[in-house]
């Protein structure tokens, strides 16, 4: 965790920061947690919080509506809070990503009901699915709405500002004792996808579950993530954003950043601190602090994005 | 690893409790096996030709029931229940398709 300090934002950054480490595969994680404004990449940060010069877009993830157990009843209610917060941003971001589970359980109604609330924000919204997404018979339902000009289960490509998006999906023929999924002609796609950009391109992969290994024990991670990282390897700056464990985490290696968003329904805990992934319930004094957006900022000549997560409260 | 905290003790407890019923029931042709906190419990269930076996998701996340090629649960949301009738013997391998590192086990003899 190493950044510059930026006077006053300095201070209160430690202050909040309550860094959690432990040993995954001999890689150390960094988690924040309980941060009243969770920093992201920390270089400039606070940077994207005034009218940033570049582009800034938005992430949202998780939003599990139809979602109304006792971790969060109403959780189109939050949705609605987090569009709110969304809407009333400083400066206007050019588009935002939904990194999956955009419903609980692949209803129509569901379905319905998360674009009627997300479609306030008079966004374009980019997405890509979540394991809750194509849980209908037919499976039909997030195709229908989401996949026209997509390949496959739905990846697909485009580029705004200066900045190459591909969209992923790491949640369809999953295998037993195995983590997410991304697949082979998936990846065959990603490589062809990638070949002939020039190397300063910077690159934003987004997927619903983490392509890094996360935490395997609750399947927290890509089985063939590591394939299409390699692709990507020879760029310049490279951002990966996922979403699937509900909590912000993040790793830097070399020139990629991985983040991971809050979800705007409810919190899962870290890893390894319960005895399942399950929604945790927290006092409801605490739940909107738990769940949140990320705001995105990319400026010409700077290796890394900057990362803001903004919690509903607090 | 870790000391057991009050529900988990209670839930051995329950456990505990529970178990000779359970097994008392392997002659009733009916069988259980609960998902709690992202598990299949009993992880590994032994029982005869003609036995039916009902999941049944207890958690807040729905969960499949899947073996390749022998049968598919649609998705069951809290408390919905699956079950199947096992009529040839063998070996049946199964996991839930949405969090693919929980698996199962039935022996069928």
């Amino acid at each position: 965790m190493s950044g510059h300090d930026h006077g006053d934002d300095g201070v209160s950054r430690r202050k909040v920061l309550e860094c959690m480490t432990w040993a995954g595969t001999g890689v150390l994680w960094t988690i924040t947690g309980g941060v009243p404004r969770s920093l992201g990449i920390i270089d400039s940060a606070e940077a994207a919080t005034a009218a940033a010069p570049g582009m800034t877009f938005l992430q949202i993830s998780d939003s599990h509506v139809g979602f109304d157990k006792p971790a969060n009843p109403n959780a189109l209610g939050t949705l609605e809070e987090a569009v709110n917060k969304i809407n009333a941003m400083p400066t206007k971001p050019s588009f935002m990503i939904h990194t999956g589970d955009i419903t609980h359980l692949s209803k129509a109604s569901e379905f319905d009901n998360a674009d009627r609330i997300i479609s306030q924000s008079k966004l374009d919204v980019h997405y890509v699915p979540g394991e809750h997404d194509f849980l209908d018979e037919e499976v039909k339902f997030y195709r229908d709405r989401y996949g026209r000009g997509t390949k496959g289960a739905g990846w697909y490509s485009f580029d705004a500002g200066g900045v190459h998006f591909v969209g992923l999906v790491n949640v369809v023929d999953l295998k037993a004792g195995g983590l997410g999924n991304l697949g082979t002609e998936q990846l065959a796609w990603l490589e062809d996808d990638l070949r002939g950009k020039s190397k300063s391109t910077p690159i934003v992969l987004f997927a619903h579950i983490p392509l890094w290994t996360v935490y395997p024990e609750w399947g927290w991670g890509t089985e063939d993530g590591g394939r299409a990282l390699e692709y990507v390897k020879g760029f310049g700056s490279v951002t990966v954003l996922n979403g699937h464990i509900h909590q912000v985490m993040q790793k830097v290696e070399g020139n990629v950043t991985f983040h991971t968003a809050r979800s705007t329904a409810f919190p899962q805990p870290a890893p390894g601190a319960a005895p399942s992934p399950g929604p945790m319930k927290v006092e409801d004094a605490k739940l909107r602090s738990m769940l949140g957006v990320a705001s995105i900022n990319f400026k010409q000549n700077e290796q890394r994005l900057a990362i803001i997560d903004t919690p509903l409260q607090g | 690893m870790k000391t057991l905290n009050r529900r988990d003790f209670s839930v051995a407890v329950a456990a505990a409790i529970l178990l000779p019923i359970t097994t008392a029931r392997a002659d009733d042709n009916a069988m259980e096996v609960h998902i709690d906190n992202f598990v299949f419990q009993p992880a590994e269930l032994k029982i005869k030709i003609g036995t039916t076996v009902t999941w049944t998701n207890r958690d807040d996340i729905p969960h499949t029931v899947v073996s390749a090629g022998k049968f598919r649960s649609k998705a069951l949301d809290t408390d919905d229940k699956f079950t199947f009738t096992f009529t040839d013997a063998g070996d049946y391998k199964y996991f839930c398709s949405l969090h693919p590192h929980m698996t199962g086990m039935i022996k069928v003899e």
